[in-house]
């Protein structure tokens, strides 16, 4: 296969406009899978995850997972989606060695949430709205391991091996409706649509949303139509795109490509394409026979689902905070700027920021503790910042007892490590550490008097102006009381002992 | 002992093995042996798949052990030994739906009806032969061989389930399990003299029922008495969660309408004669049996009346639509990747690709009547065709449906011959699937409702039996087994004893 | 496949061509015999299954479950399933865990 020609971007936007369409797979982290009680848990043993359900055996039957259904009513709902009064799974009928019961399980054409939309923000701050055709539920597949040929590809292998513990995991599929007149922006606006969308996945903690680990996949559908046309072209749709980085350059791969294409005097085939990572090109899948014929028919082995407006009312009330606008409210409380709070998510310390400042610490403190010190012991200890043994609580009472004076900034560190190794509460530590500022001023004043007559040429410097001296003199006051000294209280003694003489 | 333990009825033996008079490894033993003496060989009746003597011994132990020890039966039926047919999943024997694709295989798990068994201390003999995956009316269809009619061994036993039955009129078991998609318990029930019972859908648990048509399979008792199947009935029977379409409510009470039915008045019950059964496309001496049945209904005090259910002659067309559209999707997993038979292929000298032997093991594994059904329901679902096939057999389920629920308003039970012909002979019907297909047009409709459907021996045409259909409401099984209950007592007394005395002895 | 195949030349529903489309679809690897006599057999049945037709249904709405349940759900609870050697014990071929299936032609859907 020749290679294809590929047009510059700039002249691609410059005669054509895109057409995009995306379609979301997202796996729930629900306990059990979609119609049977095993666990869903990622990096298990082959096929330990399995039961006569999920195995397809024959006799097997499925029930639907409660809570699957409700994730999939509360990603419609936060996706401003009407929910289906009522509908039924249908069976999608294929043979593929990685599918069980050689049909999947679907909501194919009765999907529980449609017509939706979502607000998409641009890096410029300007907004585009994506419409949302539907989200539906349906069940993972097996996963399928490819021996000999070349480097575990199905070109050219002998034989596969099939693990089942993927196979009913729930997925839900979000499909958008076609996103046109996004010109030059469009990598941009797939790249930021899935940004947010997974963002707002995890913000209802139905799923962990990890593209490296498939919890969410991505296939972008992209066509282009000769600017001013008022026709649509035909689409391809690229699988496989698997980072947010990756859905950006499937979509200008694939717009310079087809352009290519389009200028050849060729035709565009409408075909599923292979993203493929590292060239950051996309390939054809094998061509078919004949166009597949799915043969749905209404599962009948499971009957419909009909939300009472009551439940969908009850579901909504359990939507949290949009997460853009929960960060546009916090940004106005603490007045911090975008760079700030990008710096906040990017590090994971939102959430516990958050929850520190509502337990009586003051913002700043809170931002500063957490992404720095604590960001440090979470790089060294190789932890998740979430993960450190600290609760914001615990964080905010440390932050208070420097405030107060009670701790030193060091001291305050100190603390924290004790928490961190299992000291108990920061209080606890402070004691059994013995950590206190010395701030009885006789005891302070004997030792500055004592530091000033052991060094009696600085203090003759000082007394005669040269204040900066006084740093020699209050080193040696904190290194006669272990560091447990106000260094600033300190320092003013000194002054005032020299004055006062 | 002088008493021949496998002609008592379950009830019978269950009161002997309750009361100490025998034990349940005796029941057993009895019924072993008679398997071992009448199933076998040339001419044998082959009720039987697989006989599980040891399993079977060892669970009857458990019983008596339990009984010894004041503990009580687990249930009315404890000790009771019964056949089952192959196509419950069972974790100590192979299950083989009568396939070649299935040879071998033995499930890791219990299927609910099989676990209510054992649960209810249920003596489960064996596994009996079926039509493959339950698509025939004959047996004929079975990878293993056709069952014989104990009747006549020319000839058929009906079918899919015809093991289930031939095992009863055999005397090879007292209780057998079956399953009705158009009329797989009904059919072979009529066809042997024996009762056969199709729950109403959600009835009794299809969870490890290995499926034909999963909107039609339904599980239900066989026995030799209407209490029988009763007793059977509330045993497996009830909610399963492991089952979406499982109903749940509580099982009727059969037991009690079986017992209230042999009292033998029916006064001021309503028995609707539909009027689309029972006539044209019924032989002579089937018809016979029917008046007859119909007169012994009305001296029990039942009020006959004419219903009329319109749409019952389309029933057939739907039912050949939507049967084989579910099958087509659920037998799709028989693929070699699993479970089963991994046929060997050669492929021009290379490696055969997955997709070469899922072929090669499905056209070796499955047999005519299952590829044709396979074939022609992968049809009715092609998007070109959906809507006039499929879409169209389903609008016609819902006519018969209100076809039924009109009737039901006039009548409290509905009869009909349960078959159109008596049984025939072995071969007859092998090569016209449609001939073959004609069997259960009185039964289909039942499914196609998701109602309730029994037969009853009525009598004999040249010596074979013929059954009564009766058919009731969903959850209507109450009255049903009232209504079966009373002929069945009205019929052996006139008669001088019950139908299945007259079944010829097979020799040995 | 589309509704405007151009019927079989003995005038019946379905030809032998459709049947054996039918058959790869339904991954069967029928012989040419077979497929002789399951033409033959599949044309008299669908023209006798083909009466469904004659009754107008267009108001009619289909039944696709015979039980009137809905909302029937389970509690998002484990339950045990089968171990490593219970889940492959009735497998044709096995390795390292996982079943073993001849190479694979298509590609993930």
């Amino acid at each position: 296969m020749t290679a294809p020609t590929l047009v510059d971007f700039d002249d691609v936007v410059a005669r054509f406009d895109p057409t995009l369409g995306l379609e979301v797979h997202v796996e729930l982290s629900t306990n059990t899978k979609m119609f049977c009680g095993c666990p869903t848990e990622f990096g298990a043993e082959p096929n330990t995850q399995v039961c006569p359900t999920c195995l397809g055996l024959p006799g097997s039957l499925p029930v639907v997972n409660r809570t699957a259904v409700e994730s999939a009513m509360r990603i419609g709902l936060a996706l401003n989606c009407s929910i289906a009064p009522w509908g039924r799974f249908a069976r999608k009928n294929y043979f593929y060695p990685d599918m069980p019961k050689n049909f999947q399980t679907s909501q194919y054409d009765e999907p529980i949430a449609v017509d939706g939309w979502l607000d998409v923000e641009l890096d410029d701050g300007s907004t585009v709205r994506v419409g949302i055709e539907r989200a539906h539920m349906e069940e993972d597949t097996g996963k399928s391991l490819h021996v000999g040929g070349a480097t575990g590809r199905i070109h050219g292998a002998e034989y596969s091996l099939l693990d089942y513990n993927r196979a009913g995991v729930p997925l839900i599929e979000i499909v958008t409706k076609m996103i046109p007149g996004t010109g030059d922006r469009a990598p941009e606006v797939a790249r930021a649509y899935v940004t947010q969308l997974r963002e707002l996945v995890k913000s209802l903690g139905v799923s962990d949303v990890r593209m490296d680990q498939g919890s969410m996949r991505c296939d972008v559908n992209l066509s282009l139509s000769p600017k001013a046309s008022g026709e649509l072209g035909t689409r391809t749709e690229t699988k496989n795109v698997n980072s947010l980085r990756s859905v950006e350059r499937a979509v200008r791969y694939e717009m310079t490509r087809q352009a290519g294409v389009l200028d050849a005097g060729g035709e565009i085939v409408q075909e599923t394409r292979h993203f493929e990572e590292q060239s950051g090109s996309t390939r054809a899948g094998r061509r078919k026979e004949t166009s597949e014929d799915y043969r749905y028919f209404p599962e009948p082995d499971l009957v419909p689902i009909a939300p009472s407006p009551e439940w969908v009312e009850e579901l909504r009330g359990t939507l949290p905070e949009l997460p853009w606008e929960r960060r546009r409210r916090i940004q106005a409380e603490w007045g911090v700027s975008d760079e700030e709070i990008r710096d906040l998510v990017n590090a994971g310390a939102l959430d516990l920021v958050e929850a520190t400042v509502a337990a009586g610490a003051p913002s700043g403190e809170a931002r500063s503790w957490w992404v720095s010190y604590l960001s440090q012991q979470a790089n060294t200890r190789e932890q998740e910042l979430t993960d450190l043994p600290i609760t914001p609580e615990q964080v905010a009472r440390v932050i208070a007892l420097v405030g107060e004076g009670e701790l030193t900034n060091k001291m305050g560190r100190q603390v924290v490590d004790g928490v961190l190794d299992g000291e108990g509460e920061p209080d606890q530590v402070v004691e059994k550490r013995g950590l206190k500022v010395v701030s009885d001023e006789g005891a302070l004043i004997t030792a500055v008097d004592e530091a000033l007559a052991s060094q009696p040429d600085v203090a003759e410097k000082i007394r005669g102006g040269k204040i900066q001296a006084a740093g020699a003199i209050v080193g040696a006051v904190m290194k006669a009381t272990g560091g447990q000294a106000d260094a600033k209280r300190v320092r003013e003694l000194v002054v005032e002992r020299c004055s006062a003489e | 002992m002088s008493t021949d333990l496998t002609r008592l009825t379950a009830a019978e033996l269950a009161g002997k093995i309750h009361a100490k008079e025998i034990s349940a490894v005796e029941a057993a033993r009895a019924h072993l042996d008679r398997i071992a003496a009448v199933d076998g060989g040339e001419n044998g009746v082959h009720a039987f798949l697989h006989v599980a003597g040891e399993s079977a011994i060892a669970s009857a132990e458990l019983v008596d052990a339990g009984i010894a020890a004041g503990t009580g039966p687990a249930s009315s039926l404890a000790g009771v030994p019964l056949a089952l047919k192959d196509v419950f999943t069972t974790r100590d024997m192979p299950t083989t739906c009568g396939s070649k694709i299935l040879e071998g295989w033995q499930p890791p798990y219990d299927a609910t009806v099989t676990a209510r068994l054992r649960a209810a201390g249920v003596t489960i003999l064996g596994k009996t032969n079926m039509d493959e995956f339950a698509m025939g009316s004959s047996t004929e269809h079975s990878a293993y061989g056709v069952t014989r009619n104990p009747w006549d061994r020319s000839r058929v036993p009906g079918g899919s389930g015809g093991g289930s039955a031939a095992s009863l009129a055999a005397f090879e078991a007292p209780l057998a399990i079956g399953t009705d998609t158009g009329g797989s318990i009904r059919q072979p029930a009529a066809f042997t003299g024996t009762v056969g019972v199709k729950p109403t859908y959600g009835g009794v648990s299809r969870y490890g029922l290995v499926a034909c048509a999963s909107s039609l399979d339904q599980a239900g008792p066989c026995a030799r008495t209407v209490l029988d199947a009763a007793l059977l009935h509330e045993v497996i029977g009830g909610h399963d969660p492991l089952d979406s379409t499982s109903i749940d409510a509580p099982v009727p009470s059969v037991v009690a309408a079986a017992r209230r039915g042999a009292e033998g008045d029916l006064s001021g019950l309503k028995v609707g004669v539909v009027r689309e059964l029972g006539g044209e496309g019924y032989e002579p001496g089937v018809r016979t049996a029917y008046d007859a049945s119909l007169r012994r209904l009305e001296k029990l005090g039942a009020d006959l009346v004419e219903v009329s259910c319109p749409h019952f002659e389309y029933a057939m067309a739907a039912y050949y639509l939507i049967l084989p559209s579910e099958v087509s999707s659920n037998l799709a997993r028989f693929d070699a990747m699993r479970y089963g038979m991994r046929s060997t292929v050669s492929s021009g000298g290379g490696v055969a690709s997955a997709e070469e032997v899922m072929a090669a093991t499905r056209e070796a594994g499955f047999g005519p009547e299952v590829k044709r059904r396979i074939i022609l329901g992968t049809y009715a679902l092609s998007s070109g065709y959906y809507d006039a096939y499929y879409g169209q057999a389903q609008k016609i389920r819902t006519l018969i449906s209100r076809d039924f629920e009109a009737a039901f308003t006039q009548a409290d039970v509905l009869v009909s011959p349960t078959t159109p012909t008596v049984p025939f002979p072995i071969g007859d019907k092998i090569d016209d699937p449609l001939a073959m297909y004609l069997n259960d047009l009185a039964t289909i409709p039942t499914n196609l409702a998701g109602t309730a459907g029994m037969s009853v021996p009525s009598g004999l045409s040249d010596g074979l039996p013929t059954g009564l259909q009766i058919m009731a409401p969903a959850l209507g099984e109450a009255l049903m087994y009232r209504v079966g209950a009373a002929f069945e007592a009205a019929r052996d007394a006139d008669d001088g004893g019950p139908l299945i005395a007259r079944v010829p002895e097979v020799a040995p | 496949m589309s509704a405007d195949s151009p019927a079989d030349p003995t005038g019946g529903v379905i030809s032998r061509d459709e049947v054996a489309h039918l058959a790869r679809l339904s991954r069967l690897a029928v012989t040419d015999a077979e497929l002789d006599v399951f033409a033959g057999q599949l044309d008299v049945i669908l023209s006798s299954v083909a009466r469904v037709g004659e009754v107008a249904a267009e108001d009619i709405p289909p039944t696709s479950h015979a039980v009137p349940l809905q909302n029937v759900f389970r509690a998002d609870e484990r339950r045990p399933g089968l171990d490593q050697e219970q889940a492959l014990s009735g497998a044709p071929a096995s390795e390292d865990g996982r079943f073993r299936v001849p190479r694979i032609l298509g590609e993930e859907q």
